[in-house]
């Protein structure tokens, strides 16, 4: 009995979730997404989330470039095709690793700063003080936040795929001994505009991911310093899934021919 | 006669719990209401539902004559333009300066107003409550908890508000300094001729400011009176309570030893 009714609260738990974070994105999106903006919180915000996750964004990029060579090197060795390693690796960085690095990077920096803010403000009453100043919280604090992701993580993964496909460059003509100007046309021959923008476009669902998991946790995020700790927890994990069960999504339905 | 607020028949319940329970309540223009009542009888919740923090589940809010339990929107935020709350633990926004945080209704909400206008007005509002324009540039965190309630105090009557919460003021500060937010409170509210409505259950402070007091219990208003009058109330209830007894009506959930 015992487990019937454990169960039955699990699931009641979990459509309880499900409704409440459907009823905060129709919330976000109608009022977060519409004028007016607040231009100067939308600035704040694409430097916290873009250009202070540069560094990380960057080195996680240049190493990731750096070991596709070497892994591909070694796989393309065994059937003598070694001279796929710089067009695969560009295209492994573009198409998936550039984009889900990235997000997952930026999902734990900035899910959780933005969970643990927007909490703090839920437990001390701030965004209740926000409402009783006339100014939606949904307006003045989710649009930015969503927006900032949505405009600069795709500019991250930008970069990242530039110093990604550097990355594998360096390794491929230090320590493999490519030719270089050879390593660099076989890359700029065999990748397609679809490869980069695809990549793109994956970047900036999951900027949004991001931004609103962190939302999400900090709004409903309840209980004191615990609860806010819970909720930073949450949005990392919660936007970490989501950024890879979205890849897979876009890339069978969208990109996968 | 009906009053500036009115509340009648508001019920709300969070799962099993009945938090409100039927309450009814009137507050003629000008005069000052100071709700008393134990902790978790409903006081905040109450506020919380004229506010529009808290939807509740029935009943009716009129302020003024006019319906606003359903506002919602850009309604809700011309509504509030009407209003100032002054949080227990004074809300005030950290990120941002003292001067920004009294002047932030004035800049983000519905008027629009000009930084420059808005500071000297915010400069105005923070000498009213005695604090001087070197104050202005600190941020929150670097003032003491009585600054802070008299920065959220300045805030709070920044936009000339019609009617004013303020939700235990004095909690947390030493006789002396809640003598002295008592003294604000008096003063402002006089200024502006504002309706009020202060919920604490810090005696001292409920005979300083009330015109009127209403002890709520168990969700519903148990007695409401002129304040004079609160010492020979008749109400069992009420004299345990304005006495402090641990002995009365007034069970506390307390498991002996």
């Amino acid at each position: 009995m015992n487990f019937v009714a454990h169960l039955g609260r699990t699931v009641l738990a979990l459509f309880a979730e499900v409704g409440r974070s459907s009823l905060f994105l129709k919330e976000a999106l109608v009022q977060g997404m519409t004028p007016h903006f607040y231009w100067r919180q939308i600035f704040t915000q694409m430097m916290r989330i873009g250009y202070f996750s540069l560094p990380v964004v960057g080195l996680t990029a240049f190493f990731t470039g750096g070991v596709l060579a070497l892994q591909i090197y070694i796989g393309s060795s065994r059937f003598n095709a070694e001279n796929l390693v710089s067009s695969i690796v560009a295209l492994g960085i573009t198409r998936e690793l550039g984009p889900v690095l990235a997000g997952l990077m930026v999902a734990g920096r900035v899910a959780a700063a933005i969970a643990a803010e927007l909490g703090t403000m839920r437990v001390t009453e701030q965004i209740d003080a926000l409402s009783t100043l006339s100014t939606n919280p949904y307006k003045y604090l989710v649009g930015p936040r969503l927006l900032a992701g949505v405009i600069t993580l795709p500019l991250l993964v930008v970069i990242a795929d530039t110093i990604g496909i550097m990355g594998g460059y360096i390794v491929g003509t230090k320590s493999l001994g490519f030719n270089g100007a050879a390593y660099i046309k076989n890359t700029v021959d065999f990748l397609e505009i679809g490869d980069v923008t695809s990549g793109l476009i994956k970047a900036a669902v999951f900027g949004f991911i991001i931004a609103l998991m962190g939302c999400y946790h900090g709004f409903h995020s309840k209980g004191g310093a615990q609860g806010v700790g819970r909720a930073t927890t949450n949005a990392v994990v919660s936007a970490s899934i989501l950024i890879l069960a979205a890849n897979y999504a876009m890339t069978s339905l969208l990109f996968g021919k | 006669m009906s009053g500036h607020i009115e509340l009648s028949g508001v019920h709300k319940s969070f799962g099993p719990k009945h938090v409100l329970d039927g309450v009814n309540l009137s507050v003629p223009k000008g005069h000052s209401l100071v709700v008393i009542g134990g902790s978790g009888t409903g006081k905040s919740v109450m506020l919380k539902c004229i506010l529009g923090l808290i939807q509740p589940d029935s009943g009716s809010i009129k302020i003024g004559g006019e319906e606003v339990s359903r506002l919602k929107g850009k309604d809700r935020d011309r509504l509030m333009t009407r209003f100032g709350m002054l949080f227990q633990g004074g809300a005030l926004f950290d990120s941002i300066p003292v001067w920004e945080n009294v002047a932030f209704g004035l800049i983000q909400g519905p008027l629009k107003m000009a930084r420059a206008r808005a500071r000297e007005i915010a400069m105005m509002k923070l000498g009213q409550v005695g604090l001087g324009a070197a104050i202005g540039e600190l941020k929150p965190a670097e003032l003491s908890g009585g600054m802070q309630k008299r920065v959220a105090l300045a805030r709070a009557i920044a936009a000339d508000p019609e009617i004013i919460f303020f939700d235990e003021p004095t909690t947390g500060l030493d006789p002396i300094m809640a003598d002295v937010i008592n003294n604000l409170i008096v003063d402002c509210v006089k200024r502006l001729g504002a309706t009020t409505i202060s919920i604490t259950h810090d005696m001292a402070s409920a005979r300083k400011i009330a015109d009127d007091i209403a002890m709520i219990y168990k969700g519903r208003i148990l007695w409401q009176g002129e304040a004079k009058k609160i010492d020979k109330s008749g109400n069992a209830h009420v004299e345990q309570f304005i006495h402090g007894r641990a002995e009365g009506p007034i069970q506390m959930e307390v498991l002996k030893p």
